[in-house]
């Protein structure tokens, strides 16, 4: 399953952490707790409902069920919160630490201390459970899962709950730093290329690509002449593809005839 | 039901196969050389619109529905074509080879980009195409010294043999005429060795290498000849918006021109008019509809994305072949009429497996 929805997932967990917070007044864990539990039902009954139908279709019918769907949640959240960017309130705004010489505000390293939480959590998880082998095991042969009595729907139906919830977590993280509206989604894109860099399925593959897209945007912005900064991570992806098209640390083997 | 007696082999691959077939294609064909005299500007403005989108749809179709290769990224062939026609006919090139290079340069780089993409398949595929349509987009707006940027750029007024084509009904008939052509063109490869190769390749590429296709050979090609066909929608297409600039060509193009497909079915030809028809038209049905919705949904600004993809997923969800599935379906519930039954067009599942071992 390939999600091209997926920013745009991680824009409504941003906006439910909004009006939680923001709007309702609730305190800050909790309504944090709430929109990333909200996200993942979300998630759970978006595939039991919609994209369990497509199970089985040619992957190229999800790439362009999930791009829809994308694009209806980008216009409900206008019709819903309206397309002005808002800010989000935290309670570590505008503070920050100062280790030696540097200065770090707690923004940047409540984004950095999530995602390695985040990060070891799922690494954990894929590894040690029997729901994350199975997982993984249908991701690599629906059929064969079936036949060893893997419930593959449900199985499919909690991997979308567990995305959507993480999709949250990264709209929540990154809502303080970048302003929350409709289109932030389009960050997703450049998600796609740190797990296409990576290798799909695995996770420190795609912590290295988020790293290596989010340096050299930055020395791109620093060192080329302006505009290369947008460029860079396409670039750089076309590059990945070229030359490592199965990704830095590879499940992928290519299949002998 | 109809029972075809061949006496030739050549009646295999016959475009029109018997005389119904010619019969309404001839009357097809009429009613569009007619209808310049039937319509009012504004309506031949839109058909001409929907042509253009129609021969976008050939190039596409060719790719996603042909050789199965899926690309998000044909809004950039489109721009290429654009940008090349409107540079070289302000530089003085005469109009016809003008639209000669444009689709030479659209299909030069499709070749490079298919060649690119020759390891990659799907998802990556698409990934790949998206990143090829955000890098040209990108060049586009800051090439300031060439495409003007976001200033943008405007396109000088064709001429064909000294005599300007100013009128709506001119370049009705110029569409048209290259619709045709491409249309042909398109079918006759489809029914050529390398049409059945590009088949071939999409039904699987495994058993495509075994019987001897060159899978490189035939994926570049397709790629490039994809491209070149966009970039003659992309040069008209310059005409019909009369000044470029990069935002004419967003992902949300790209998008539109794969719904056209989607929608229309894919794997065919005709469904490739369906779509075209469908994406051109729809803008006018919104129209309509937003007189009568609430003003306050009505008004929202984001609200033409959202609807072409309520229409996508409720197409892939319930027709996934399409106008021209249905179109199908109907047509043999009234061939086999009383044993018509619905498993008939049931596809089988085929169970994914992972990319990873492919």
């Amino acid at each position: 399953m390939v999600n091209f929805a997926q920013g745009d997932l991680m824009m409504l967990g941003a906006f439910m952490a909004v009006t939680l917070i923001g709007d309702v007044g609730m305190p800050w864990v909790l309504g944090l707790f709430l929109s990333v539990l909200a996200l993942a039902v979300f998630g759970y009954l978006l595939d039991a409902f919609v994209l369990r139908r497509v199970l089985g279709e040619p992957q190229f019918a999800i790439v362009m069920l999930t791009i829809g769907l994308g694009f209806i949640f980008r216009a409900v959240a206008g019709l819903v919160w309206g397309y002005d960017p808002r800010s989000f309130p935290t309670p570590y705004t505008g503070e920050s630490l100062r280790v030696g010489g540097v200065v770090v505000s707690y923004e940047n390293l409540a984004i950095l201390l999530g995602t390695l939480i985040l990060c070891v959590v799922l690494f954990l998880f894929f590894r040690h459970t029997r729901l994350g082998i199975g997982m993984q095991a249908t991701s690599q042969n629906q059929l064969a899962a079936y036949y060893v009595g893997i419930p593959v729907k449900r199985v499919f139906s909690l991997v979308w709950a567990i995305s959507a919830g993480v999709a949250a977590v990264a709209g929540i993280l990154l809502a303080p730093v970048s302003l929350v509206q409709p289109g932030m989604g389009f960050i997703g894109i450049k998600a796609f290329a740190a797990a296409v860099i990576g290798g799909f399925g695995s996770i420190p593959g795609a912590l290295l690509g988020g790293w290596i897209i989010g340096v050299s945007e930055q020395f791109a912005g620093v060192y080329l002449p302006a505009g290369f900064q947008e460029m860079a991570a396409y670039g750089i992806l076309i590059l990945a593809l070229i030359l490592r098209p199965e990704g830095l640390f590879a499940q992928i083997q290519r299949k002998k005839v | 039901m109809r029972f075809l007696f061949k006496t030739h082999y050549n009646q295999d691959i016959d475009h029109l196969k018997h005389g119904g077939d010619r019969f309404w294609y001839g009357l097809l064909l009429v009613l569009v050389v007619a209808a310049p005299a039937a319509l009012g500007t504004f309506y031949l403005g839109e058909l001409n619109l929907v042509m253009i989108y129609a021969i976008a749809g050939v190039g596409l179709m060719l790719l996603v529905g042909y050789t199965g290769q899926v690309s998000l990224g044909h809004a950039a062939f489109l721009a290429i074509g654009a940008y090349t026609h409107s540079l070289l006919l302000g530089a003085g090139v005469p109009f016809l080879l003008s639209l000669l290079a444009a689709v030479l340069v659209s299909a030069l780089v499709g070749a490079g980009v298919g060649w690119i993409a020759l390891r990659m398949t799907g998802i990556y595929l698409a990934i790949a195409t998206l990143a090829f349509a955000m890098l040209t987009e990108q060049t586009i707006s800051r090439a300031e010294w060439l495409t003007g940027g976001f200033r943008g750029l405007a396109v000088p007024q064709p001429s064909l043999f000294g005599m300007p084509l100013t009128e709506g009904w001119q370049r009705y008939y110029l569409t048209l005429a290259l619709l045709v052509v491409t249309l042909l063109m398109a079918l006759n490869i489809l029914r050529s060795s390398t049409g059945r190769a590009m088949v071939a390749i999409r039904d699987s590429e495994i058993s495509a290498e075994s019987v001897g296709i060159n899978l490189a050979v035939y994926k570049t090609l397709a790629f490039a000849l994809s491209a070149g066909i966009t970039g003659l929608a992309g040069a008209l297409f310059a005409h019909r918006l009369g000044y470029l600039s990069p935002d004419a060509f967003t992902f949300l193009i790209s998008l539109q021109l794969l719904l056209m497909v989607v929608v229309g079915g894919v794997g065919s030809m005709r469904g490739v008019i369906y779509g075209a028809l469908f994406i051109g038209f729809l803008p006018q049905l919104l129209a309509i509809a937003r007189d009568t919705l609430p003003p306050q949904i009505a008004q929202a600004p984001g609200l033409e994305p959202g609807i072409f993809g309520l229409i996508l997923v409720l197409v892939i969800l319930f027709e996934p072949q399409g106008i021209f599935g249905r179109w199908l379906k109907i047509k043999s519930y009234f061939q086999l009429f009383p044993l018509y039954r619905r498993a008939t067009h049931r596809r089988q599942k085929t169970y994914l497996r992972t990319e990873r071992l492919r």
